[in-house]
Order: structure tokens, then sequence, then C-alpha cells
């Protein structure tokens, strides 16, 4: 297809934030059931439940991320090198943590030993934990920016990727998951499990909203490049308070018990921090605070232009069947879960 | 140790752990169609209880594919970033159509394939299997399209010199359809529905030998055994297809893979032998003019040797060799077991030989060598190259990574695959000890609809 004088770079900027944003979304309840499971269930019928409840759509969830990282390959692959190569050790924990949780989900069910179900319950639970941690991690270093050589190569160390700021991001980024979670599987289970999903999501309500105003604070004082782009763009900053407002929501909901418009609110909490995140960074994608010229931007890093438009063509095509069939997959598995001899 | 070295061993390792579950799930894809197709038509029950069967064993492997495959994703970033670099413009698009069209239409149909049984009606969960393994096969396609780009590069530009020099895209189909796209891609998933084809037969055999669940076992036999005949045939045929192809296209690899020193008419083709790399000879049992026969048809035709391919762009000689050598071997011992099967399955006699079900029951893993070492041979006979010509493997690493830490990251995938390939073994060993649920044979929930056990 022929997209005429349309700035494809700034497209796939876009479409690469609403891919990851999916991600954070769709798989973030994900995590969070995964990181809460240990706590919440007091037996084997209702971790299996809580299994259950994300068992049929996890594995697409996780696709948003695949695609995700195929789309930066695809799109800019200068930064794609430069980012997995600079957190190489950071990225193989990742994976070790992603193989753990989708091994886990899959095999604890299959055998009946409590020994068994016990080692993958725990590997499931860090597993998601860990994935949670350094997506957030992650985060956090591309929003403060990363040192870079002259070549665009990454000139930083692995522990230099574990400062204050990225921690912080990180926690920030378990604690939502770990509330998503808890509020999406409030909308899935019943009874006395559901009370005591519903309690959980009280306290880890207030923790999301006191991390959130300390890492604003933070971000305020300490991340200069990404005020001025804010102070610069008022209409940024309108995004920033929408968000805000989002958040501020989830609690308002879960204490008047409307645990659908509190998963709703949490989902648009995140949408609104990947806005600010993706505006923020725009039309950098690795920000050299140092010397800002070295950065990688979406001009200096991209495909070329037939690429990018085929790329185009594709998604075009593509992300309407995908937005259908996970519609559909998503409406097949309404309601309550309900145990059943093809369950996990 | 060296980064080159440890990269190398690391994407070896990865790759071929990973390859050991996609090729079951899009074999066993084909037969999850096939045989609910044979519940649709005929009602069969014992075909309704095969769909159950397999379609757990079908999930086990998926899961197991996904999680390893995630790795490959990664790495090409992590430890080949000059690689990424380079190819990025090319090869991303390939990618981004695996995972838009592949992994997106495959796991949203998997939770409707696994879990939807008893939700929605026969025609939709059947349409939902046949989803599933589209999209299996798509993520073939993709893969396939990048890794032959690699072999065979066509359709792009190269800009710029030296360290920033990159790969452009000038015409994607000519990227898509480059020169061995279409063999290889032909050729990978023969060897795939080999895999699926031969393990249902393997199992199906075992409940013969072991006297358990005849029925059951002799369906899995049948059916198996029909797909393993056509595919391996279509297998020796897409390999015949590809050894053409890359002596046109890659010809040092062709002259590793038979060993061939001297470029000359009468090219023998080595049944079994020892490749000298030392004294530049190649000893074994040869077919004089073999070579030249099977690869341009005409036995007077010139086969290019080693000799005249410059030694820096040489691949290891003997490893491929022995490589490619085993992988035919054993393809044709296939072939051979498929005959005998077919044979004592038409005579009616196929459960009298018990040196026959041993035979299948071990033929699973007939297609599990031979696709190993079909892609070693492959891959090792590209080398020194990453890209054919254009980027030497040992320009291709990330800068910035130590050795120290591909060690690392070596020794963490070591544990985790062990782990990993225990639990697979002791999963899927449990679930063929436990055999095909007796209660499978009758249908429930929204399926049931028009059958006759949906009565009760």
């Amino acid at each position: 297809m022929n997209f005429g004088d349309l700035d494809l770079n700034t497209v796939w900027f876009i479409l690469l934030a609403v891919l990851l944003t999916g991600y954070a979304v769709l798989d973030g309840f994900d995590l969070g059931v995964g990181m809460l499971h240990l706590f919440v269930a007091k037996n084997d019928t209702d971790r299996r439940i809580l299994l259950n409840a994300i068992g049929p759509v996890w594995d697409g969830n996780e696709v948003w991320l695949v695609t995700g990282g195929g789309a930066l390959f695809a799109a800019f692959p200068l930064v794609y090198a430069t980012v997995f190569s600079g957190f190489y050790l950071a990225l193989m924990a990742l994976l070790c943590a992603l193989i753990f949780r989708a091994v886990s989900i899959e095999v604890r069910s299959k055998h009946d030993s409590p020994a068994w179900r016990k080692f993958w319950d725990v590997c499931f639970a860090l597993g998601s934990f860990v994935a949670a941690l350094l997506l957030g991690v992650a985060i956090g270093n591309v929003a403060r920016g990363l040192p870079l050589d002259a070549h665009g190569e990454f000139a930083g160390t692995f522990l230099g990727l574990l400062n204050p700021y990225s921690l912080g991001i990180g926690l920030l980024a378990v604690v939502l998951f770990a509330m998503h979670g808890a509020l999406y599987l409030v909308l899935k289970t019943e009874g006395e499990l559901q009370a005591r999903v519903e309690r959980w999501s009280h306290p880890l309500a207030i923790a999301f909203t006191l991390l959130y105003a300390a890492m604003t604070l933070a971000t305020l004082f300490h991340i200069p490049h990404l005020n001025a782009v804010f102070l610069a763009n008022h209409n940024y900053l309108l995004v920033f308070f929408l968000g805000a407002l989002a958040i501020g929501a989830i609690r308002v909901m879960i204490r008047r018990k409307k645990p659908l418009a509190a998963f709703i609110a949490s989902s648009l909490g995140i949408v609104g921090l990947m806005a600010v995140f993706s505006l923020g960074a725009y039309p950098h994608l690795v920000y050299c605070p140092e010397f800002p010229e070295r950065s990688l931007t979406i001009f200096n890093a991209a495909s070329s232009r037939p690429t990018l438009s085929i790329m185009l063509t594709i998604a075009l095509i593509g992300m309407p069947l995908v937005i259908a069939y996970t519609a559909g997959i998503y409406w097949v598995f309404r309601g309550k879960v309900k145990l059943t001899k093809t369950s996990y | 140790m060296d980064v080159l070295f440890l990269s190398r061993l690391q994407f070896a390792l990865t790759t071929a752990f990973h390859y050991l579950y996609p090729p079951l799930s899009i074999g066993l894809g084909l037969l999850l169609i096939v045989v609910e197709a044979l519940w649709l038509r005929t009602k069969n029950p014992v075909y309704h209880q095969m769909a159950r069967f397999w379609t757990k064993v079908f999930a086990l492997t998926f899961a197991l594919g996904v999680a390893t495959g995630l790795v490959l994703e990664f790495e090409f970033g992590t430890n080949w970033a000059t690689y990424s670099r380079y190819v990025g413009d090319v090869f991303g698009s390939a990618l981004a159509a695996e995972g838009i069209f592949a992994f997106f239409l495959e796991s949203g149909f998997l939770a409707v394939l696994l879990f939807g049984w008893d939700k929605v009606g026969p025609g939709l969960h059947f349409f939902a299997t046949c989803m599933v393994a589209l999209g299996a096969h798509f993520s073939a396609v993709w893969i396939i399209v990048a890794n032959s780009w690699m072999q065979t590069p066509a359709g792009f530009k190269i800009v710029g010199e030296g360290l920033s020099a990159r790969a452009e895209i000038t015409d994607f189909w000519a990227m898509v359809f480059n020169p061995s796209s279409v063999d290889r891609l032909t050729h990978t998933l023969s060897g795939c529905w080999q895999a699926g084809a031969w393990l249902m037969v393997s199992v199906g055999a075992y409940y013969l030998l072991k006297k358990r669940h005849r029925d059951f076992g002799l369906a899995c036999v049948k059916i198996g055994l029909a797909v393993a005949v056509v595919s391996t045939l279509f297998t020796a045929y897409t390999g015949h297809h590809s050894a053409i192809g890359v002596a046109k296209n890659q010809p040092a690899k062709l002259a590793a893979f038979e060993g061939l020193w001297d470029t000359q008419p009468k090219a023998p083709l080595y049944v079994a032998g020892w490749v000298d790399e030392k004294a530049q000879t190649t000893h074994g049992i040869a077919i004089p003019g073999a070579l030249s026969l099977l690869t341009h048809a005409n036995t007077a035709a010139p086969v290019t040797g080693l000799r005249d391919i410059p030694a820096d762009e040489r691949p290891p000689v003997h490893f491929t060799f022995q490589l490619y050598h085993l992988m035919i071997a054993v393809g044709g011992a296939l072939l051979a077991l498929a005959a005998w099967a077919v044979w004592a399955l038409w005579r009616g006699k196929l459960e009298d030989s018990r040196l026959l079900l041993g035979c299948l029951t071990l033929s699973v893993l007939g297609p599990q060598i031979a696709n190993q070492a079909g892609w070693w041979a492959a891959e090792v006979g590209r080398q020194p190259w990453i890209v054919y010509k254009l980027l030497r493997t040992s320009d291709a690493l990330s800068k910035v990574v130590q050795a120290n830490q591909v060690l690392a990251s070596i020794i963490m995938f070591s544990v985790i695959y062990v782990l990993l390939f225990g639990v697979f073994i002791f999963l899927l060993n449990h679930k063929i000890q436990h055999g095909p649920d007796e209660s499978d044979l009758v249908p429930t929930g929204k399926l049931a609809r028009g059958t006759k056990g949906g009565a009760l």
C-alpha cells in the first residue's frame, strides 16, 4: 500500500506504544494473578479456579509482548539491537521468569502430587513477580535515559540499570499488576474466594496510589527532560491528568463495590501511565542524557520507508482480525470460572 | 572460550531444544484436523476419544514450544545485535507478520480448542482446531522465509559501509519468495508432519504391543501411518528439490554435505563415509556420478568442489557431512518402516509381529533425529556466513556483551532445559500410561448435540 506523505515513523511509534499498552493491560492481570494466588488461595480447588480464570487467555495476552518485540525489531532495529544487547543479563532473567511462568501454568495440575503442585505454584508466583519487576525496571531505565557510546551502543552496566528510580518503577509495576489482577479475579470468582480477593484489593489499591504519587514526584525532580516535554505541550498535561483521574477512581470504585468499573479504571490507569511514558519519550526511543545527539530517535533508528509501509499494510490487515478474535475469546469464556475436566 | 563460540553455542542449544516442540505442534495440529473431521463425519466415538487425547498432548508440546520460542526472539537482539541492525529492515517484517498473523491466531483459538469442548458447538470447535493448525503452519512460513533469506538473500540493497552497512528491502515479494524459501518450507513442513504422525503411530503401536486400548491403538496406527506415509514420501521429494537448490545457490554447502573436494563431472554420492579435512579427502561407500545426476539431472555435469571455494569461505566439512548423511539415513529408514507397516496392515498381520510393533514404537525418535540433523547441517553448512556471502557470523555479534555474561546465560538455559525436558517426558509418559479416557467415548456439552451419545 502507498501511504503518501504519512509520517510512518510516528505511526509506528504509536503502534508500538499500543502493542506494549495492550500487553500491560492484558498480561498485567495475568501477572497479578500469578503473584497473588499463593496468598489468596486456601486450597487446591481455589488455586485451580484462580489459574483457570486466566487459563484460556494468558497465552494470547503474552503474544502482545512477542508481537511488540517483533515490531520493535522490524520498525526500529537499531533500538532493538542496542537495548536488547545492553540489557543482556536483565533480559535473560526475564526469559527465565517467563519460561517458568508458562510451564507452571501448563503442567501444575497435570500431576496429582502436593509437592509437584507446590513447586510449580511457587514457580508461577516467582516468575510472575520477577517478570513484572523487570518489565518495570526496563521501562524506568528507558524513561530516565541510557548512557550510549558514539556508535549508539549501550555504555552502562547491569548494576547501573538497578538504580533507585528504575527500581521504584519496577516496584510500581509489581503493585499495579497485583492490584489489577485482584480486580480481575473479583470479576471471575464467587463466594468466599471472591470475598478474600476483594479484601486484598483495598490495601493494594492504597499502596499503588501512594507509590504512583511518589514516583510522579520522583519523575518531576529527577528526570528533567521529561518535565520539559510536558511543560512545553499543555495537551500532554491533559493526558497526564486524565490518567491520574482514572487512577484516583480505582479506589472509589472498589469502595462502592463496583468491580467492573474498578477493573476498567485500573485498565485506563495503565493506558494513562503508558501514554505519559510514550509522550514523554517521543520522538526519542532511547534518550541519552549526557550526549543528547547520540539518542536513538524514531527517525535515526528506523527501518526504511518501504519496510515501514509494508509492515503497516500487514498491521492494517492483521490487527482488526486480532482484535475480533481476542474479543471473541473473551466472550466465549465470559462469566465466573467453573472447573471442568478440561480445566488446568 | 570467546564470545563468538559461546554465542553460537547458546543459539544452537536454545534453537535445537526449541525445535523438539514446534514440529510436534505442527504435525499434531494437522492430525487433530484429520481426527476431528473423521469424528464429525462418522460419529465414531473412538475418533472423539482420539481428538480429546491428542489435544492434551498437543497442549503440552505447544506450551513448551511457546516457552522456549520466546528465547529466540530475544536472542537476536541480546547476542546478535550487529546482525539485528544489519537485517532488521528485511527480516523484521517477516517476524512482525509472524506475530500478527500466526501467534495471535494460534493462541486465540487454542483457548477454544483446549477449553471450549463444552462451550461451543462442534462446527465452531472444528473451525478453532483448523485455525490453531493454520497458525502453527503460518509461523513456520514466516520463520522459514526469514531463515531462507539468510541462505539465499534476495529483494534487497546494501546501504552504508563498514560498521553502519545494512540491508534494506527493495522488493517484499522477492524477499518472501527468495530462491530457497519454497523448497525449504515444504521440506521443513513435511518433516514436521512426520514428527506428529510418527508420534501418533508410536503411541498406537505401544498400546498394541502392551495389548491395551486395542481400538484406540489401532486407530492411531492407521491414521498416523496414513499421514506418515504421505509426508515421508513428500519429505524425500522436497529434500531432493532442496538439494538441487543448494547445489545452484550455495555450492560450498552442497560440497560440504557430500564431502566433495574436487570440482568434477560424474561427481560421486556418498552413502556413508569419513572426511579427512587435513588431507582434504573423503573416504566411504560412494555411487559414482550419482551426485551429478541428482543435482543436475546429468551425470556429465560438473559439481563444484571445496577446493574451488576460498578456504575462509568453507564450512566445517566433516561435521556437516555426517549430519547431512544422518538425516538421509534416518529418512530412508522411516520410508522402509512405513512400507513394512503398510504391507503388514494390508495383509492384516500388523498385530502379529512384535518386532514391527517394537520398531513402530521407537519410530517417534526418527523424525526428531532427522529434523535436528537436517537443521544442524543446513545452519552449519552456511558458515562462516550468517547471511550468505554478505555478513560473517563473527562480525554479527553484540559488541557490548561479554563472554562471562553469555556463559552465565548458557548455564542458566542448560539447567532450565534439562528440567523442562524431564518434565515433558514425565508428563508425556504419564499421559500415555494413563491412556485414553473411557469417558471421552461420550461427547459432552454442546458438542454432544446431534450425536447419539448426546441423548444421554
